[in-house]
């Protein structure tokens, strides 16, 4: 064991860059905790007591800290990766439930569930810097990665808010299937894909004309059509694969993105919501909030390599390096 | 940058500069553009209620039954309206007689074409069939009664009330699941009482079960409430549950009069479902899944109270004309009712599944919950019931077993 440890202590040293270690994090709604999993050898190294409820969950720009969306508490409580301990809390709007980060890492973008808000928080002064206001029950945040577009899914408006990062406006809103959950753009940052849980689709939105141009749909031979219910979307990084989790259909979707096709379902446990990629795109994690485990897919494989318990309705998961 | 102010919490129509504000940004949302604001006005007709004190000291009266879900609905729609050009509002009209007609006649000379109507089956019939109700949309949002689904069918009445038949079916699906296939039947001395009694024996063939034994409640129940009345209940619930033995106690006694007396009290030790005990409802209090949490909170904090089936219902029928309305882009009554009657019209209402309607007679497909007073037992349609349209249609009245829809 300090063998192993000192070896890959030297290894780090000699090759930072290519160093494999890397870690999961789980936020579990009902148990206020964060479990902290080794991503290589897919064990749990620590769970961290948090506020209440806590939800979405994203890193910081430099992956030192961890933003927690802890609803219950009316704010957002930040994490320190190396201590694990929270250092400070920020201020997020009533019911905070997911949250992305902006490209330049200091303004944080947060979804009030409670409130129709989107508000948008300046990490480094720990303050809120406005609000923005957009449909019933907001949900999915997803961020252009040229830093142009924030996309905000609204669950009982149906709609893809698009909000000009610069101006903090709402300047388009796309119709989609009920209940949107999820926005996530590609990596050339021209499409952003939004699931709909109840409506069992996701939508394709072409950015430049913030029109749909495909509303892709998913058959699991020998199951209902209401229990398909796209949640989390995740898209490599080469552009070419979308992973698409379907809630209680326990399944994970492998759709080409050329072709909107789903190539595979994989089977991973009960109502998997959310989901994130390790650094080397190598494994994907995924939270199954009834089953209250973690399943681990090999991405080369397309298989699942083991399911690891966390705690009580595990919600959001983000890989850090 | 000019910042977007919210609008206040609880107005019924958004502020007119924010709308138009929205409106000149707004580049994808449709083809369309909006000149202006598209007004939806809606009307909900109920009667006064009586006096009603609740069974229970722990139960607050309700104020607005109803009406609170409706606006909740109003809220809802509005928010998506400031982006879509809609604006939505409701003119509620509490009767203190019988006049419902004129209500609505008075209210269709205003305009209005969409009716939340929450009064006995008599009186929403007599409505539909107004000359003025025909280029209307009225949403039965009160009354259970069966025949409304299968007999007496309007055109221009959908119901978001679930049918006395769907409350037992998703009962007697759950109680299929648990085995408990042997019940007592206790039924009340009103109508209703006796319908829903009806409603429980069509379930019990439906499903597999069998009504061992039957009794008719006469009793004045209610004696707790004086100093020592409590052991009055206790010997008279006792003596009549004395008969051969059964699984569960199924009592239908829609006006709460004596069901709660029959519990902990009866001779075997047996559970009680139905209108008290274990309850079949279109909504509960305590509700939580499937995003429910923030829905019941919203509700809660608007109006210091918990929403009630009758409050969920019309929240249904407002969410159903808003989402036909953003969908369509229209508020004309026959426009939303054939969307909202076509394949095209999915709804979300924190149930976990697209609710939508049955087209041959209007009523929502919805499951149903299963709950005692502080948590959730169940949702119907059980799993293993099948249907080879919708699992939803596994409650209440199928295509094949209505008149309705056949002309």
């Amino acid at each position: 064991m300090l063998q192993r440890t000192s070896a890959l202590l030297g290894l780090c040293l000699l090759a930072p860059l290519g160093a494999q270690a890397y870690t999961a994090y789980v936020s579990s709604e009902k148990d206020n905790t964060i479990t902290v999993v080794d991503g290589e050898r897919l064990e749990i190294k620590k769970t961290v007591e948090v506020g209440a409820r806590p939800r979405g969950i994203a890193l910081s720009k430099d992956n030192r800290a961890l933003y927690v969306c802890t609803s219950d508490e009316d704010h957002i409580e930040v994490l320190d990766l190396a201590s694990l301990e929270v250092t400070h809390n920020l201020p997020s709007g009533p019911d905070p439930e997911l949250l992305v980060l902006g490209p330049q890492g200091r303004f944080l973008y947060v979804a009030n569930e409670d409130d129709n808000m989107v508000t948008v928080v300046d990490v480094e002064d720990r303050s809120k810097v406005t609000e923005i206001q957009v449909g019933v029950e907001p949900e999915g945040m997803g961020v252009s990665p040229d830093g142009k577009w924030l996309v905000n899914t609204s669950e009982t408006t149906n709609m893809a808010h698009f909000i000009d990062i610069a101006k903090h406006e709402v300047v388009a809103n796309v119709l989609v299937d009920q209940r949107p959950r999820v926005a996530q753009f590609t990596p050339d940052s021209q499409q952003v894909w939004v699931s709909s849980e109840i409506g069992g689709t996701v939508s394709v939105i072409d950015v430049a004309t913030k029109e749909k141009i495909k509303v892709i749909e998913f058959a699991i031979p020998g199951m209902r059509r209401e229990l398909i219910q796209p949640v989390g979307i995740r898209i490599t990084d080469d552009g070419s694969r979308a992973f698409v989790a379907l809630g209680p259909a326990a399944r994970v979707a492998v759709v080409d993105t050329k072709t909107f096709a789903v190539e595979k379902y994989l089977l991973v446990g009960q109502r998997v919501w959310n989901l994130d990629f390790s650094p080397d795109q190598s494994r994907m994690f995924t939270t199954n909030g009834v089953s209250n485990d973690m399943s681990v897919i090999d991405m080369e494989k397309l298989k699942v390599l083991k399911t690891i318990p966390v705690g009580r309705l595990p919600w959001g998961v983000v890989v850090a390096p | 940058m000019p910042a977007v102010k919210p609008s206040p919490r609880g107005a019924v129509a958004p502020l007119p500069t924010l709308v138009l504000a929205t409106l000149l940004s707004l580049s994808a949302l449709a083809s369309t553009s909006w000149a202006e604001t598209l007004e939806v006005r809606i009307g909900l007709i109920s009667r006064e209620p009586q006096e009603y004190i609740p069974l229970s000291s722990l139960e607050i009266p309700i104020e607005n039954d109803g009406l609170e879900g409706a606006m909740q609905g109003v809220r809802d729609n509005n928010t998506t309206g400031r982006f879509t050009g809609q604006a939505f509002s409701i003119s509620p009209v509490a009767l203190e007689g019988d006049d419902a007609s004129g209500a609505l006649r008075k209210l269709h000379a205003e305009g209005l074409r969409l009716f939340l109507v929450s009064l006995p089956a008599e009186a929403l019939l007599a409505l539909a069939d107004l000359p003025e109700a025909r280029d209307s949309l009225i949403f039965n949002i009160g009354a259970p009664d069966d025949p409304l689904r299968t007999q007496d069918c309007r055109a221009n009445v959908l119901h978001t009330a679930p049918s006395r038949a769907m409350l037992a079916d998703a009962l007697a699906q759950y109680l299929a699941w648990k085995r408990w296939q042997k019940w007592f039947l206790v039924v009340g001395p009103h109508p209703g009482d006796q319908a829903y009694a009806a409603a429980l024996k069509r379930a019990a063939k439906r499903f597999g079960a069998k009504i061992v034994e039957e009794k008719a409640w006469t009793f004045e129940a209610g004696a707790s409430r004086t100093d020592s009345g409590h052991f009055n209940e206790q010997q008279l619930a006792n003596s009549f549950t004395q008969v051969d033995d059964y699984d569960i106690l199924v009592v239908a006694d829609e006006a709460d009069e004596f069901g709660e007396y029959l519990n902990y009290r009866t001779y075997r030790p047996r559970p009680i479902g139905g209108t008290q005990g274990l309850i079949p409802a279109a909504w509960s209090g305590v509700m939580e899944q499937w995003g429910a949490t923030q829905f019941q909170r919203r509700f809660r904090d608007e109006t210091g109270r918990l929403m009630t089936p009758l409050d969920y219902a019309a929240w249904l029928a407002v969410r159903s004309i808003g989402e036909a309305a953003t969908r369509t882009q229209s508020a004309d009554a026959q426009v939303l009712r054939d969307y909202i009657l076509s394949p095209d019209f999915e709804l979300a209402a924190f149930k976990g599944v697209p609710l939508s309607f049955r087209d041959w007679n209007g009523q929502v497909r919805q499951p149903i919950l299963l709950s005692e007073p502080r948590v959730l037992v169940s949702v119907s349609p059980q799993q293993g019931f099948l249907h080879q349209f919708s699992v939803l249609d596994t409650l209440g009245y199928d295509r094949g077993e209505t008149q309705c829809g056949r002309d």
